[in-house]
Order: C-alpha cells, then structure tokens, then sequence
C-alpha cells in the first residue's frame, strides 16, 4: 500500500492554492489521475517522486517511509525506487536504446528481465538505434520500458500519451495495461484525456482546484437510466471517417473500440474527442453527445 | 642573432595548462551555474564575466597588488606554500584563469541550460547521483559547447598581453610570452622576429578555430 497525505502551496493562473492530497493505492493498482492542466496533478506526480517537497505530509511505500514532514525524511529521488515516465520522455539522446536500458538498470540488472521488456514492446530490433532515430511510438516505448528497467516498486507517468494520434495512443495504452498486470507494477498516470481512464485505469482520481475529488471504478460505464434496460454505453469519439456507405464513428468505450456507421445528419453534433452515449432502442443504434466529464 | 623559440613554446604551454585546469574547474562551476539559483546568483555571474569588460592592465594591476609578498595573500602564500605568483610561470596561469574564466564558463553555462530539463530529472529518476548524471548524461549532450568553451580559452590565453605584462614581467624563459616578445621585439626594432612571432600566432590562431568550425559541424550534424 502506498499512502500519500500531502499539502504543498501551488502558485495557479488564479492566485496561490494549497495542494491537499490524502489517498492510498493499493500495490498492483492501475491508477489514473486526471485533470485539466494547472490542477496541480503533475505537482502531485513530482511530490511522489521526490522532485517537488511539499510543506508538509507523509507519503509511504509499504513500510518505507519516502516523506515525512515532522520527522524531517525526505528521501531523494534516487532512493524512492519509482519508474517515471516524463511528458518530453526525456531519454538520452548519446546514448543507444540498449545503452539507455543498461544506464537505468544500473549495477543489479538482470539480462533476461530487460530482454522480456525490449520482446513485449516489439523493440529488440531497435536497441542499437538512437532515440531521435525512432517514431513517436517507439519512443515512447523506449521510455516506458527505461523507466521499468530497474524494477521500480512505482511507475508514475506524465501525460504519456499526449502528444500522439488517437490510434497510436489507444494501440501503448493496450500496451501498458499487458505491460501492467504482467509484471504486476503499481502504476500511477496522470493525464487530461478522460480515455485514458476508461479501460485502462482500475481506479480513477480527479485533480480539480488542486483536491482530489473522486475516486471511483471506471470501465464499460453504464449510461442513462431510462435506457438502461436496452443496454447503453459511454463512450468517447476518436475520430470520425468518411466510408462508402456514409460516416464511420471510432468509439472507445471501455477498453473496446467501436467502429459505428452514421449518416451525414448525425455528425453535425459529433465531434472528435466529444463523450456520447451509445443506446439501441427498438434494433436502432442511438448515439448521443454527452456533457464532458472533463 | 639565432631565433628564439621559446616564447612561443611558453605561450602554448601556458594556453594549454590554463585551458585544462579551466575544463576542470569550469565544468562543475557552470553546471551549478546553470541548474541552480540563489541568492547572489547575479553578483557571481557578475564577477565572472568583469574580465569580458574590465582592461587587462586594470586586472594585471590588481592581481599584482594582491599577489605582491608585501601584501596578505602574497605574503601568505609564500609563507604557507613557498609560492610566488609574481613575475613567475605559475603567477602566469592564475591570472590567465581568471582572465579567460568567462570564455570558459558561458558557453558551458548555455550549453546545460540548453538542455531539456527532464534529461537531469530522467537520470536522476533512475538512481544515479549528481556526479554520474553530470558525467554520463550532461557532459556528452553538450559537446559542442564544451569544444567552443575549449578553443575560445585556449586562443584567448595565447593572445594574452595586458594581464601577463602586469604580473609576469618579461622574464626570459618563465614569463616571456609571444606576445609580450613581439611587444619586446618591435620596441628593439627587431621586426624580423617581431614578424615571425606574429605570423606563427596568426597561423596557430586560424588552425585552431579551423578544427574547432569543423568539428563543430560534424557535432551537429550528428
């Protein structure tokens, strides 16, 4: 069990607001916090992982004390054990994606294990390359797989999939869960995108105004009530196609991606990145634009 | 009268010690420049870069002053370590230090600066102290600047006049400097040597920054 009970004073776009956070995961948990950005949840992110001191609080990692405010702890990054994955990936452009591994698995690698990681990413044939030599994707991989190279008891990453395209970012998100429940990590991820919640995520905390609001299990999420009886999903709209026979929508609802004809009519009110709800009434497909979550 | 060589063998030993103990010293210097503030930040940056401004006779005067046995430091120096900085070799390489500090210490300073932050935070992340990251991270993502750090101090300290006249003198042998025989040679109406000194400095001067140019291309390119 890790437990966080921290407050730290964030400098916000309107004034001064303290981050106050108290919450546990549970080890092998898959972890989503998201926000809009400027709550505070990268903040968050950094104070776990020992790059930001908060004022005040504890945080524990199963009986290792990593912070504690009064006791004045405060253990450095270095010895935290956490995996972190960086927005900018941050991998080290002198060195190969083998040499990167091998930095960051340090004195006690193991072979085989760094072996299995390159394998399960599909990235063995990569490991003499150089980062800036890779695809966005690749990359990507590469810093997931860094950050999981020392076998860390955390894996805590930054808006990991923010800056590909919706295909790609579905295709590592599947990808991370396998890597996830295979190696059993406790994984924290921070985003704003409210599909990285919905089939990846076991748990699911919201960062508004720098507090955690909710906590809840997310998944195939029930939709309306009154159309609950005919079966009704949430979902989010990745993108919309022309085909011959009309419109084709891509919906990720849970972890399942939908791909539903429409006709012209009903892409006005549906845009890309939009929540619906998907309903069938009477052996119709109704699909619906919902208020944001975000 | 045979041609002496040795003012430009001083000179190139002279540039090539103060360029090493400036890599040494500048590296760590301008990494903590660059990733830490506090403070008096300003004022040390400020310190650093008076060479940039101030004339050399006005450092030469003032390292000589400090360096004088009749004063503190001088005395203190030559009492505790039986060093005198004064019209001596050694005297030579600190003021050349000093005077090229800046030339070593800015482009390594935007060198790290230029980095993306997350490159320290990703190596720090996976375990590795201050120092390893320094090493096996910073240092070889900042080649190019390093090399321009190197070769700006190096051709800065050979072409040195003002600080080494103030405090080395024109000892033959210790603090006789190319330069300062050029100076030397001239006044005596030797042009012929004075010509050979100075084209020898001119070539040694292009060769140099010839390299560096090109070394930097391919550095960049790759």
């Amino acid at each position: 069990m890790i437990r966080i009970a921290v407050q730290k004073k964030l400098v916000m776009a309107d004034g001064v607001k303290t981050l106050s956070v108290d919450t546990e995961i549970a080890f092998g948990e898959f972890v989503v916090l998201f926000g809009k950005s400027g709550s505070g949840k990268t903040s968050l992110l950094r104070i776990i992982s020992g790059l930001l001191k908060p004022e005040e609080g504890k945080i524990a990692c199963g009986d290792e004390i990593w912070l504690d405010t009064r006791n004045k702890i405060n253990l450095p990054i270095q010895k935290r054990r956490i995996g972190f994955v960086f927005q900018d990936l941050a991998l080290f452009p002198n060195m190969t994606i083998k040499e990167n591994l091998l930095f960051a698995a340090g004195k006690e690698r193991d072979d085989a294990y760094l072996c299995r990681l390159l394998r399960m990413t599909n990235m063995e044939s990569f490991s003499q390359s150089k980062p800036q030599t890779l695809s966005g994707g690749q990359q990507q991989r590469v810093a997931i797989i860094r950050a999981l190279a020392r076998k860390p008891r955390l894996l805590l990453l930054d808006e990991p999939f923010s800056s590909l395209d919706p295909q790609m970012s579905e295709h590592l998100r599947k990808e991370l869960k396998t890597i996830h429940r295979e190696f059993n990590l406790t994984t924290l991820l921070v985003s704003h995108e409210s599909t990285d919640i919905y089939g990846t995520a076991d748990r699911a905390m919201e960062v508004k105004e720098a507090k955690i609001l909710e906590s809840g299990r997310p998944g195939m999420e029930p939709g309306n009530e009154h159309l609950a009886g005919e079966g009704s999903y949430k979902g989010r709209i990745l993108q919309i196609y022309k085909s011959d026979l009309g419109y084709i929508l891509e919906i990720l609802s849970g972890d399942t991606v939908l791909r539903l004809p429409v006709d012209e009519e009903s892409i006005t009110v549906l845009k890309p990145g939009i929540m619906v709800l998907i309903s069938s009434k009477n052996f119709h497909l109704h699909i619906q634009p919902l208020s944001c979550l975000q | 009268m045979a041609f002496d060589y040795q003012p430009l063998w001083l000179s190139i030993r002279l540039a090539l010690v103060t360029t090493i103990l400036l890599l040494v010293i500048g590296v760590p210097l301008s990494s903590f420049l660059a990733f830490r503030s506090f403070r008096f930040k300003p004022v040390v940056e400020a310190i650093i870069s008076l060479p940039l401004v101030l004339p050399p006779s006005v450092l030469g005067f003032y390292l000589l002053v400090a360096f004088s046995p009749n004063n503190f430091l001088g005395r203190v120096l030559q009492n505790n370590f039986d060093l005198r900085l004064i019209f001596s070799f050694p005297g030579l390489v600190v003021g050349s230090m000093i005077y090229s500090l800046p030339f070593m210490l800015h482009p390594l300073q935007a060198g790290f600066q230029a980095l993306p932050g997350g490159l320290r935070e990703a190596s720090y992340s996976l375990g590795k102290s201050k120092w390893q990251t320094l090493l096996r991270v910073l240092i070889p993502n900042i080649k190019p600047a390093l090399l321009t750090g190197i070769v700006l101090t190096f051709a800065h300290t050979l072409g040195e006049f003002g600080v080494v006249l103030m405090i080395g003198g024109n000892v033959e042998g210790k603090t006789r400097v190319a330069s300062i025989a050029i100076y030397d040679e001239v006044e005596s109406l030797h042009f012929h040597a004075a010509h050979i000194y100075s084209i020898v400095l001119l070539f040694i001067s292009f060769v140099i920054l010839l390299i560096a140019y090109s070394l930097n291309k391919r550095l960049f390119k790759s």
